[in-house]
């Protein structure tokens, strides 16, 4: 199936569904200036993430490849202070070698902040014009990657706009495109359920290791798992907690493990292990609800569903952010923000097959190019922290 | 067919789930039999869709979420008086959890 005739083809064969122009921070002391410099460009399509760290971290090199070189990427503008470690050759190389224009600008050399600014306005004035003739391809279902993501849940996100995600999920996945969620720390206690549905045995053992991971690295954080609150809302176990947020993946058999920067292979049904690997270090594994989506957008998704039952407002750079609505108390209070309302279901409006049908199509919409409400708001949240992984092993992926 | 007050999830879960208040006294219809509540169930909350046998998984989202530690009866709230967790003991994880929360 084809999604769209318009998508942006880029030369590594990958296709996006927007067409961005990244000014890229490489450490705090570069984003100021280079703030200053998208913000008047935000409306053309311009937008900001970056790296704060001044110490080098192999996680957020990755990270920061894998953003600049995304399909709905079409040109980057590295901002560097000078001083930091970060590699901006290496960086500003490899989005050379994507086919990509980029530009790179050192504040050391260019005279401080005014005339970086100015320099950076023309740089992107030009930038702009050279990505304005992307050629256009169709994208194919195979080739849609979307990533979920739940924050500021309540009692009803469990049963409406979770499960919703995971009918909208069923279909994409049927329908042979790809489909990502995460946060092993919200699925301790399904990881037996969840590796009986590994597509090979394998993979089953190594979602379980995962899970257990998250569940040993919440434990040192002190991260309470299950609360009186919960069984005051009406849930009974751990396994039923987390099987809440565990209901965005739906019921497809689950074809492999991502970690963060990792691009899926193919169509199916992917866990993405956020946990760091290892001896717990730099904190929470991620700090907000941002630092999430980020990681799914580094794994090539080309659009995110949000699920909220209280209400965030967040959107990213990037990738398109679609909120749905758990909560109809919320959805009237929030209605500018939100995609579409799940919450129907309660009021008995709608029910879980037909609010799965009406994500699904509007993720197809949104790849069309329909903005989302959080993206015709210019949310372009982005946060980007220390992390470390090891790379995945060959079990992790299916074979195409 | 069930109550409007009343979610199935999932066409095999053996639980529906309360997303509307049903005060104890009430009558449900599930499957097309009508059942008086005993208790008042509030939004979240759980009820036997059917009979369910002592020891049998408890299914929601298609998925199971614990067993039953008694036979339950079809309308019977399903909570942590008859069910249990199959992977950690809720009652244990709730008293640790109050104990680190108390001064």
């Amino acid at each position: 199936m084809i999604i769209t005739e318009q998508a942006f083809l880029r030369s590594d064969g990958r296709k996006g569904i927007r067409n961005h122009l990244l000014v890229a921070y490489l450490v705090e002391c570069a984003h100021h200036v280079a703030r200053e410099i998208a913000y008047s460009y935000r409306e053309a399509g311009v937008e900001l993430i970056g790296f704060g760290g001044c110490y080098p971290n192999a996680y957020a090199a990755k990270m920061m490849r894998e953003l600049c070189t995304h399909p709905n990427v079409g040109g980057v503008l590295l901002l560097s202070l000078g001083c930091e470690s970060f590699k901006r050759t290496e960086l500003g190389d490899a989005i050379a070698a994507s086919g990509r224009p980029v530009e790179t600008l050192v504040i050391q050399q260019s005279g401080g902040t005014r005339k970086t600014i100015e320099q950076g306005k023309v740089l992107v004035r030009q930038l702009l014009r050279q990505m304005a003739d992307v050629p256009r391809a169709p994208l194919e279902m195979r080739e849609f990657i979307v990533g979920t993501i739940c924050g500021g849940s309540d009692a009803t996100s469990g049963i409406t706009a979770n499960p919703g995600v995971g009918r909208a999920f069923d279909r994409l996945v049927r329908e042979g495109g790809i489909g990502i969620f995460e946060e092993t720390g919200e699925l301790i206690g399904c990881e037996a359920i969840m590796a009986e549905r590994a597509v090979t045995p394998e993979l089953g053992a190594i979602l379980e290791t995962a899970v257990a991971k998250a569940a040993a690295y919440y434990t040192v954080l002190g991260h309470g798992s299950f609360a009186t609150g919960n069984a005051e809302g009406g849930l009974t176990t751990q396994e039923e907690k987390s099987m809440g947020a565990y209901a965005k993946s739906g019921g497809s058999r689950i074809s492999g493990l991502l970690k963060p920067g990792d691009v899926p292979p193919g169509g199916g049904l992917y866990l993405l292990d956020v946990v760091p690997d290892g001896e717990v270090r730099f904190g929470f594994p991620n700090i907000n609800d941002n630092a999430g989506i980020a990681e799914l957008i580094a794994c090539g998704a080309h659009v995110i569903l949000f699920t909220t039952g209280r209400g965030s407002v967040v959107g990213s750079a990037v990738s398109p952010v679609i909120k749905i609505c758990a909560n109809p108390e919320t959805y009237r209070r929030l209605s500018e923000d939100m995609d579409v309302d799940a919450g129907k279901i309660l009021e008995g409006r709608g029910t879980l097959d037909s609010v799965g049908t009406e994500i699904f199509d509007l993720s197809l919409s949104v790849a069309r190019g329909e903005k989302s409400k959080s993206e015709a708001l210019l949310h372009q949240e982005f946060v980007l922290t220390y992390k470390t992984f090891e790379p995945i092993g060959p079990a992790c992926l299916p074979r195409f | 067919m069930c109550d409007s007050r009343l979610l199935r999830l999932d066409p095999l879960d053996n639980v529906l789930v309360a997303i509307k208040t049903v005060e104890a006294g009430d009558c449900v219809i599930i499957d097309g039999r009508e059942i008086t509540l005993r208790v008042r169930l509030t939004l979240g909350h759980k009820l036997a869709a059917r009979d369910i046998r002592i020891g049998e998984r408890i299914l929601k989202y298609h998925m199971p979420i614990g067993s039953a530690t008694r036979d339950i009866a079809a309308g019977e709230h399903v909570h942590l008086h008859n069910m249990k967790s199959d992977y950690i003991d809720t009652v244990a994880q709730l008293a640790r959890h109050s104990l680190g929360r108390s001064p």
